[in-house]
């Protein structure tokens, strides 16, 4: 079980390990500063839910394990974000997009991991729901403002849900090991608000002026640790500090 | 207004800053201290922004998960300084866009220190620690400049600042207490900051042509030397203690002065880079007018989407 456990919890965590990581590539370079300390201030806060998790997880996995060997150490297929995260910065649509079709899901997630018999789990949900209800807001705020805002802002919104629209269906994939510790308490049931989530990020397209995409077919992979191209980049960048320095205390 | 009445408000005015009075937005002031003020305010306000971009450059590669959490908290609240020092300077009459052009067409000045390469790990250390001890070396004295709210944004900045500079001087102590490799990263950190770091405090006060006036402003409360003599004071017995050598062989303890005596600063390198010609002046300007430009359609975007929004209330989905 404790092993599942700690699949699980990279799973989660990896998510908001690794969109963290592409927030933090545009601090300093926002559109104005207000929009700069939002986007900084999500980083944080997923950065702050990582720690708690990955500091749950070497607990359980003990020995030499700490928060940092999860979030540093692993090689990239034991990664297991799924891969609409770690999509890259194309500009400030695409980054709103991602967040927002991450964050719709990640409120449904973090509501129903409060509930979850795992108290640790239950308690960094309970904490972490405050902080992306505020995310969700922020993202959906600006979708409708990119969408319906100037003709440039809408094709460049349309274009981002275009291209990532593509990436959502794989948030809720869950495998056989997650199913078990979604039947035993532990684990969301992701399948219980897919068509809510659905329904939510249609219904904030539409108030844009948006249009979603006719789509057949979805991509898949992160969740297994089959990533994109762009994951051995953003890991080098990450990794960088503990591979040419390791063992090291900082 | 008459001669008479300019002068008497003047004198009433200065009469107001002998008496350690605040000098609000809405007061009268004299034409030289409103454009000294929006020069200063926004300068300060600059700085911070374009310090985002030396440390904004480590957090994709901070070593641990608390470090990068307290880098990326550190340079959003230089963010957050710079928005409040451009509301300050608003308050005088000035948008912040006119504010930013003049930041972007190099019309305005920022800090120095920030056109300098941050390299290394180590270099997150030394920034916290000289640069935000420098910083905090010159805004502790503007808690009590005269004009209000400049005064009252310093007061914020400060607590924040002298947060960053313990937390600069904590990952210094990290270091010294690794590995020799560490302790080495940290030496060459200092070695390269150390300098410009002691550039902060500006030209000598005999080379100063706008200390006198600002002095009696209030808007400088000790002068470039005295301030730099300080920091130097402080910073040396901080460096001892954790085993760095500060990279200066005529640094020595004046038992007469009660001060450190030091060598020269390279006078030419400091004109030089002040002058635009460092090693990141370029790189700095062009990563902010980058943002700037690729943002435009996103602020387009905002205004045209209130505008068309200002009188319907909409339901949120979310």
């Amino acid at each position: 079980m404790s092993k599942e456990l700690i699949q699980y919890i990279c799973t989660v965590a990896d998510n908001n390990l690794i969109l963290g990581q592409r927030l933090g590539e545009l601090c300093g370079h926002g559109p104005n500063i207000e929009t700069d300390i939002a986007l900084t201030n999500i980083g944080l806060d997923l950065f702050g839910q990582v720690r708690s998790y990955f500091q749950y997880a070497a607990k359980l996995e003990g020995g030499n394990s700490s928060e940092d060997t999860f979030a540093f150490l692993r090689k990239e297929n034991e990664y297991k974000n799924v891969l609409l995260v770690e999509q890259p910065n194309t500009d400030f649509a695409y980054t709103i997009v991602r967040q927002f079709l991450y964050d719709v899901y990640h409120i449904r997630f973090m509501e129903n991991l409060q509930k979850s018999s795992d108290e640790t789990l239950a308690a960094i949900a309970a904490k972490g729901v405050k902080e992306v209800a505020y995310h969700a807001r922020f993202s959906a705020d600006w979708v409708r403002r990119l969408g319906d805002g100037t003709e440039e802002s809408h094709r460049r919104a349309q274009q981002a849900l275009d291209d990532l629209y593509t990436y959502t269906d794989e948030l809720f994939h869950q495998n056989e090991s997650e199913l078990s510790l979604v039947n035993a308490g532990i684990a969301v049931n992701t399948a219980q608000f897919k068509s809510d989530y659905y329904q939510t990020i249609h219904a904030v397209f539409a108030e844009a002026t948006l249009t979603v995409p006719d789509q057949k077919y979805f991509l898949k992979g992160g969740k297994k640790g089959i990533h994109s191209e762009h994951m051995g980049y953003i890991l080098t960048e990450m990794q960088y500090m503990q591979r040419t320095y390791p063992n090291m205390q900082w | 207004m008459s001669e008479m009445e300019i002068k008497s408000l003047e004198e009433r005015f200065n009469q107001r800053i002998a008496n350690d009075e605040k000098i609000e937005a809405k007061d009268w002031m004299p034409e030289k201290y409103r454009k000294t003020h929006i020069r200063q305010i926004s300068q300060h306000a600059h700085s911070e922004i374009v310090g985002m971009l030396p440390e904004g450059n480590w957090i994709t590669r901070c070593p641990t998960l608390r470090r990068k959490v307290a880098l990326l908290a550190k340079v959003q609240d230089e963010g957050g300084h710079g928005l409040y020092l451009y509301s300050a300077a608003e308050t005088l009459g000035i948008s912040r866009e006119e504010l930013i052009d003049q930041l972007l067409s190099g019309e305005a000045k920022y800090s120095s220190i920030f056109n300098y390469p941050a390299l290394t790990w180590a270099d997150m250390g030394a920034i916290g620690w000289l640069v935000d001890g420098a910083a905090i070396m010159n805004q502790v004295a503007l808690i009590n400049t005269s004009y209000g709210p400049y005064s009252r944004a310093m007061i914020r900045i400060c607590k924040e600042e002298s947060f960053h500079q313990r937390q600069g001087y904590e990952i210094m102590m990290a270091l010294m207490n690794g590995t020799q490799e560490q302790r080495d990263m940290a030496q060459d950190a200092l070695n390269r900051w150390w300098w410009p770091s002691l550039m902060m405090f500006g030209p000598r006060d005999a080379e100063s042509p706008n200390t006198e006036q600002s002095m009696r402003w209030k808007l400088k409360r000790k002068t470039n030397d005295e301030l730099r003599q300080a920091f130097v004071d402080q910073t040396v017995p901080q460096a001892e203690l954790i085993g760095l050598r500060i990279p200066d062989d005529k640094l020595k303890w004046n038992e007469e002065r009660k001060h450190y005596d030091f060598g020269d600063i390279d006078w030419e390198e400091f004109w030089q880079v002040v002058n635009g010609h460092g090693p990141c002046n370029k790189q700095r300007l062009e990563a902010r007018r980058k943002a700037h430009e690729d943002g435009a359609w996103v602020r387009d975007a905002a205004m045209a989407y209130a505008e068309k929004h200002a009188n319907k209330t909409y339901r949120q989905a979310v």
